[in-house]
């Protein structure tokens, strides 16, 4: 390819960290694939991409500068612009905001400044949706570029600590078993080992049972563990709730090679699951999808981690090094002559890359746009091959399945919802935290489990399933927790989101959060939901003030036709789903009008 | 002979993008229902096509036959019995037993939709055709509220992605800027921008190979781009104008034709369109030679033509400037 540069040149620094990184891949073979890493190590050691790193980055990955940076601008935690080399994001999204998020960025204002701005100090803040910390709100995440680079993610957060942070003195890391409030009970499944044991030992994880369905996998040959997880009926713990042996079944049919996705890229708001179990058993996804690889037939693994996770990343970049020194992943794995690695890959703040399709755009080095489905990935998916993709709770029940068997796993939970379910536990609630409990166990249950309503305890509303799910209201507490069941009320299980909201929270603002998070996140690739998030954002503003074109009931009528054409026309799951929480709100709750 | 015209000469560079092909008489042919009427299409035909040859009049803006469908302005959107939302008729191929409706309340809806989002959001005025499907669809852009203010020049293009200020909603808000003039042959007006990703494609592997400009930023942010906006002159630009051929908004214009439209002296009831060869090289592409009052005021080429599909190189598309020099004279 014949590529034209501007004289821009990169600093001896960045040239440096370029080289360094083109000098690590491997030789031959399409190079475009790196681009995202390689923005990532140009971000780490600038803080910054100039127009000269690009140019570098662009030469020696044979990729044209317009579209890297096309790719660059598409991500929130990169900057095409100048800036300081420390930045904090923080968390001003729905599940911080009842816990005091307004007040920490009043305080990060005072000391630098307003948001986003780079008023040629060593560090900045911004404003930034969910960091999938709502646990332990309100989060931050502060980044630090240069020689020794820092990410610390910290919740909760004060300024005082975040501007420490941002001058290179990190706080201690509180340990998952904060976010774990079932730590070490008994009668664990999914989190028997996290909170338990040292997340980074190997030989920790094989004493607790590590390994031992990796091991009865390889006996029983790939046809028995997909009759396995087909008989246990287990389903997608992403949001869309796919059988999992369906999407397997497609993907074997196909011819080699073939690809597994661990989509790690779990960005909805009030989503923390995930996140959570790769910081505490990161062994159990490794081995899971060893698991996955051989059962499907593939010959290479991706996960794709959101890039606001460093710890998780750390913890599985460790745990797949000491799996490949024990030879339980790379070249023939425990002598069975099966051989699949893993590559770990970092977003970088941008959540239409949990859809699968952008996801594999984003690993491919083009922008995280998802693609027109028909084909669908089991068929044309990461480089145009056949590929398996599942969220990280779903692969971690797959380990389950073989030890428990197919039978005992799908007696658990609902005749269509079947085994142990992790929940996310935020917002009003005394012990927030990821929770396991059976499928079927109702609202009322779950928001008891997790220690009851804090606030002041009387109940306005329940965001169940994210910001793309629904709000129930105070009559809908023993709706049972299962696809099914939440289906059945006009409501979803998404992610398994519960987030309390107490009589004391404003809920418009709620909205207008959840409508200016769809906003900035839909990648603008379609009309309806480019301009239709904005539409949107824009009428609920007027709603709320009271400075409504017509009437309120002509703008109710607007915005109901704005999310139709969302769902009907829009491309993907973003937009589709970008009204639900907002009308199911507008619908079941009595909304108050701002004051004047 | 015929097998000599089969192999082709590694010399000559292969385009790779998609080359319209006619459907042959040997294709097997599916059976689907479109709007009540059980027809026969070709195997591998689009929506598209198989309405059209129904004599189904479907919108489009994002798609042109000389280029890989994107499917992102959503104009084209038909409802297909069985699935959960509408399909884009544009890229979606037949299967035997599809049950397609084009013009149900639900599609008409999602179209007057599309059009208001996009005319509340863009300047349209010099988009014929759009108006054309406002009318179809009876929409009404004004329903979004007074439309916002303009961005100063490089405000949007400086935008943070994942990051915008709140709007107060009384305005709705706009793609407005000033128009990036920074060359002789043609400016760029992103006021009028409905990224249809068609200029993208053109650039790039449907036609032209040089990836000048790319979509950079995200979401409403989102926008064409050279790296870092520099100009076109510092860019990758070869000012083969196939952008401008293929913008179905006039967001991409020919300098002249720009000019003589600030200037009011634009008039195309009184152009006419000759067809001729361009005379620079052996290649031999249709121009087709826009004139008024005998002067040449642009070229575009005819994207039925199996030369160059409607592409053109910087001579033919703007090697004209001299014949208008000798009229001057005269």
């Amino acid at each position: 390819m014949d590529l034209h540069f501007t004289s821009a040149e990169p600093t001896p620094q960045e040239r440096a960290a370029i080289d360094g990184f083109l000098s690590r891949l491997p030789a031959g073979g399409p190079r475009r694939q790196y681009l995202l890493p390689a923005l990532h190590v140009v971000q780490t050691s600038a803080g910054w991409i100039s127009e000269g790193a690009l140019n570098h980055l662009c030469r020696g990955l044979g990729v044209p500068p317009a579209e890297a940076f096309g790719v660059a601008d598409f991500y929130a935690l990169l900057s095409t612009r100048e800036q300081p080399r420390a930045i904090a994001h923080v968390c001003d999204d729905i599940g911080c905001m009842p816990k005091g998020a307004e007040s920490l960025c009043n305080a990060m204002e005072a000391t630098l400044g307003p948001a986003g701005s780079t008023g040629g100090g060593p560090s900045a803040w911004q404003r930034s949706p969910c960091l999938g910390m709502c646990e332990r709100a309100p989060a931050a995440l502060v980044v630090v570029a240069g020689e020794n680079p820092s990410e610390q993610a910290i919740g909760p957060a004060t300024a005082a600590v975040v501007l420490g942070a941002l001058a290179g003195d990190a706080p201690p890391e509180p340990g998952v078993a904060a976010s774990l409030p079932q730590a070490g009970a008994a009668g664990l499944r999914l989190l028997a080992r996290a909170g338990s044991i040292d997340p980074t030992s190997i030989g920790a994880y094989e004493s607790a049972g590590g390994f031992t369905a990796l091991r009865r996998a390889l006996e029983m040959g790939a046809e028995a563990i997909f009759s396995e997880v087909t008989s246990a009926r287990l389903v997608g713990r992403g949001g869309a709730a796919f059988p999992t042996g369906v999407k397997w079944a497609a993907v074997r049919r196909e011819p080699a090679p073939r690809y597994l996705i661990c989509n790690a890229d779990e960005s909805e708001p009030g989503t923390f699951k995930d996140r959570v179990l790769m910081e505490g058993d990161p062994f159990a996804l490794v081995e899971s999808m060893v698991i996955a690889g051989f059962a499907t037939g593939c010959e290479r693994g991706y996960v794709y981690i959101r890039g606001e996770y460093p710890l998780a990343a750390t913890r599985l970049e460790n745990a797949m090094a000491r799996c490949r020194e024990r030879g339980l992943l790379g070249d023939d794995i425990a002598g069975s002559g099966f051989s699949f690695d893993v590559e770990l890959r970092r977003g970088a703040g941008a959540y239409i890359c949990g859809e699968e399709t952008a996801l594999m755009n984003s690993i491919e080095g083009f922008r995280g746009e998802p693609r027109n489905k028909p084909p669908f990935p089991t068929q044309v998916g990461l480089f145009g091959r056949p590929t398996v993709i599942n969220n990280v709770e779903t692969l971690v029940n797959v380990p389950l399945v073989l030890t428990m068997g197919a039978e005992a796993f799908a007696s658990i939970g609902t005749e269509r919802s079947t085994g142990p379910k992790l929940f996310c536990v935020s917002g009003q609630v005394a012990r927030p935290g990821v929770y396991e409990a059976d499928f079927g166990i109702t609202l009322r249950e779950m928001i008891e489990l997790a220690g009851g309503l804090a606030g002041s305890g009387k109940l306005q509303a329940v965001l169940l399933g994210g910001a793309a799910g629904a709000f129930v209201g105070p009559d809908d507490l023993d709706v049972p927790l299962t696809f099914e069941g939440t289906r059945a009320i006009g409501a979803t299980l998404g992610s398994a989101v519960i987030m309390p909201f107490d009589d004391g929270a404003y809920l418009p603002a709620v909205l207008r959060r959840i409508a200016e998070f769809f906003r900035d996140e839909s990648c603008g690739q379609c009309v309806p939901c480019r301009v239709g998030t904005v539409r949107q954002e824009e009428l609920l503003q007027r709603l709320a003030s009271n400075d409504v074109h017509g009437s309120r009931e002509d703008e109710v009528a607007l915005l109901a036709e704005i999310g139709r054409v969302m769902r009907d026309a829009s491309i993907c799951g973003l937009g589709h789903t970008a009204s639900s929480a907002i009308e199911s709100a507008l619908a079941r709750l009595p909304l108050p009008e701002e004051p004047k | 002979m015929s097998d000599n015209l089969k192999a082709p000469d590694p010399l000559v560079p292969v385009p790779q993008g998609p080359v319209p092909v006619l459907p042959t008489g040997s294709r097997k042919s599916v059976e689907i229902t479109i709007d009540g009427a059980t027809v026969a299409v070709p195997e591998g035909a689009t929506l598209l096509e198989a309405g059209r040859m129904q004599g189904i009049d479907t919108p489009t803006l994002c798609f042109l036959e000389n280029l890989t469908p994107v499917n992102v302005c959503r104009i084209c959107v038909v409802e297909l019995e069985g699935s959960r939302t509408l399909v884009p008729a544009c890229s979606r191929k037949v299967e035997a037993g599809m049950v397609i409706h084009t013009d149900s309340e639900r599609v008409r809806h999602s179209r007057r939709l599309v059009l208001e989002l996009l005319a509340s959001s863009v300047d349209v005025s010099t988009a014929p055709q759009f108006q054309d499907y406002m009318s179809r669809y009876e929409a009404e852009p004004s329903r979004f509220g007074p439309p916002g203010p303009p961005a100063a020049a490089g405000e949007r293009d400086s935008a943070r992605p994942g990051h915008h200020h709140a709007p107060d909603g009384s305005t709705a808000s706009r793609v407005a800027q000033p128009v990036k003039i920074d060359n002789e042959l043609y400016v760029r007006d992103y006021s009028k921008c409905i990224l249809c990703y068609k200029c993208v494609e053109a650039c790039g592997v449907d036609a032209q190979n040089t990836f000048a400009i790319a979509v950079a930023g995200r979401g409403f942010g989102a926008r064409i781009a050279t790296e870092y906006d520099v100009t076109l002159p510092d860019s990758a630009c070869v000012y083969c104008g196939n952008c401008i051929g293929v913008c179905p908004t006039g967001a991409l214009m020919f300098k002249s034709e720009h000019d003589m439209r600030a200037a009011g002296t634009w008039d195309e009831s009184a152009q006419s369109q000759t067809d001729t060869i361009c005379p620079y090289c052996g290649v031999g592409c249709t121009l087709t030679v826009h004139a008024q009052h005998d002067l040449i005021v642009k070229v575009t080429s005819p994207l039925d033509q199996d030369v160059a599909n409607g592409h053109l190189c910087i001579k033919g598309r703007f090697g004209w400037e001299w014949v208008n020099q000798d009229k001057d004279r005269d």
